[in-house]
């Protein structure tokens, strides 16, 4: 899918999107609460307060390709200390999702997403196993199964997961939410 | 008192031993909970990734199906990701005027609607505020005495919506470990994030983040958690995380309903102890001791 058909499907335009994202951070005052609560920050290659100033100054590329919101673990520390009382975590999420719109996402977190959801639209509920089995799949890595397996044995020989045949083919018992959210969004 | 029970998806699998104590624990308190029949998943922390509307859709279709029940009672959820979500729907219609439309004009598709107006409340909320230390003291027959557990409340089942207990500091599980005859111990980490779904994507940060939290949970016997997330990340990488920062830090790691259930006296069949991934020997100890009625020193 080209990008352009991409952001149609998703109902928005990136510009539309990063503005309203904008809109939610215009009165950050700089004074760095955020950063100071936030336990990934020390992985994160901009801080949580540089990048609120980046999304002022609609620095939306170099956000996007920074690892910075793809680190946040919804902690909700910076949204309840932020005395601008600004949605920050949600802000992230907002984040997230133009970066999935835009294919822009870091590999695994989309991808791990898109599969969970899916799993979610078919069953109506989530199966952990075959959720990390289509995730490896996606992934196309030999060796990112294997840091699993372990666990996965252990929860199995617990009986706390079992191996079930997924089901391809036939209606997902939640297709008629799904098609109206895409159809709405794609309306607005 | 009688709630719709929310237990989710984890609940029915890597969970499940919080499920099924959960309902013990109730059951023995006398609390009635009400099954939603034909409940799907709350949208995890996926769907607001991909979708403002469908994270909103999503847990209301839960509460849709308990509107149409047309009783009058709060939901109850033990896990803090579901929580957050459900309670987030109502959350939400307070401020976003077209939001209850729109999620109906969704919900139309299977026949739902939504008015607003159910309470989502967090297990530990009940337990903490409805239920209370009182009660649970009077049904305690087995004490749990000398046993030193870690209040770990985690981060959603308090953040951004709480209400029932300092979102940075809480103390709610402390009157309730004392009531089992334990003993708090007594730490700054309860509040502070696990890595959550880090994890599965990022497992340097996470392990990071866990080992932090087990490192200051030495000394205790346990850790107390009220969320399958949060137990996750705790009791199933241990091992990797003691070898990323050089020490051992194997620790048992219980629901609290296991906890009080185990105080109550009730049977493995309502505890499911053999389910959990971290319990150690030396609880396991002092465990067979509590049901025999010895105290141990």
């Amino acid at each position: 899918m080209s990008e352009e058909k991409r952001e149609r499907a998703e109902g928005h335009t990136a510009e539309d999107f990063m503005a309203s994202i904008r809109e939610n951070i215009l009165s950050c005052m700089q004074c760095g609460t955020c950063t100071g609560s936030c336990g990934s920050a020390y992985a994160m290659d901009f801080t949580p307060r540089q990048m609120w100033r980046m999304i002022q100054l609609g620095l939306v590329d170099e956000i996007l390709h920074s690892r910075t919101f793809s680190i946040c673990t919804s902690c909700y520390y910076c949204t309840l200390r932020c005395p601008r009382g600004l949605p920050l975590t949600e802000t992230i999420h907002a984040l997230k999702q133009l970066a999935v719109a835009k294919g822009m996402a870091e590999k695994k977190g989309a991808r791990f997403y898109r599969t969970f959801l899916d799993t979610v639209r078919r069953y109506g509920r989530v199966r952990e196993m075959e959720l990390m089995a289509r995730y490896f799949i996606t992934m196309k890595s030999a060796v990112l199964p294997l840091s699993f397996t372990p666990l996965g044995m252990r929860l199995m020989i617990k009986g706390k997961v079992s191996p079930e045949m997924p089901k391809f083919f036939g209606p997902g018992k939640l297709d008629a939410i799904f098609r109206k959210v895409k159809e709405l969004e794609a309306s607005s | 008192m009688r709630y719709f029970y929310y237990s989710g998806c984890s609940l029915e699998g890597t969970a499940l031993e919080y499920n099924l104590s959960t309902q013990a624990v109730m059951h023995a308190l006398g609390v009635e909970l009400i099954e939603l029949e034909d409940w799907t998943c709350c949208g995890a922390s996926a769907a607001e990734t991909i979708s403002d509307l469908l994270s909103m859709v999503l847990p209301a279709r839960n509460l849709a199906l308990a509107a149409r029940m047309d009783k009058d009672c709060d939901f109850l959820i033990p896990c803090s990701a579901c929580y957050l979500n459900l309670r987030k729907v109502d959350e939400h219609l307070k401020s976003d005027e077209g939001l209850l439309e729109k999620i109906n004009e969704v919900l139309q598709e299977e026949e739902l609607s939504y008015r607003g107006g159910i309470r989502s409340r967090h297990l530990l909320d009940v337990i903490a505020s409805d239920i209370g230390a009182e009660m649970i003291k009077a049904k305690v027959n087995r004490k749990l005495s000398g046993l030193r557990i870690a209040p770990y409340y985690g981060c959603q089942a308090l953040r951004p919506y709480g209400g029932y207990d300092d979102p940075e500091q809480p103390r709610c599980m402390e009157p309730l470990i004392e009531a089992l005859g334990a003993e708090v111990h007594d730490w700054t980490m309860g509040a502070k994030c696990c890595g959550a779904g880090l994890m599965t994507t990022k497992k340097e940060i996470a392990v990071e983040l866990t080992g932090e939290l087990l490192k200051a949970a030495k000394g205790a016997d346990c850790i107390a958690t009220v969320c399958p997330m949060c137990q996750m990340n705790l009791d199933s990488y241990q091992k990797q995380v003691s070898q990323a920062k050089g020490e051992d830090l194997r620790i048992s790691v219980l629901y609290l309903p296991q906890l009080i259930g185990m105080a109550f006296g009730l049977g493995e069949e309502g505890l499911k102890l053999g389910l959990n991934m971290a319990y150690t020997d030396s609880l396991k100890a002092k465990f067979a001791e509590y049901r025999m009625g010895i105290s141990p020193q």
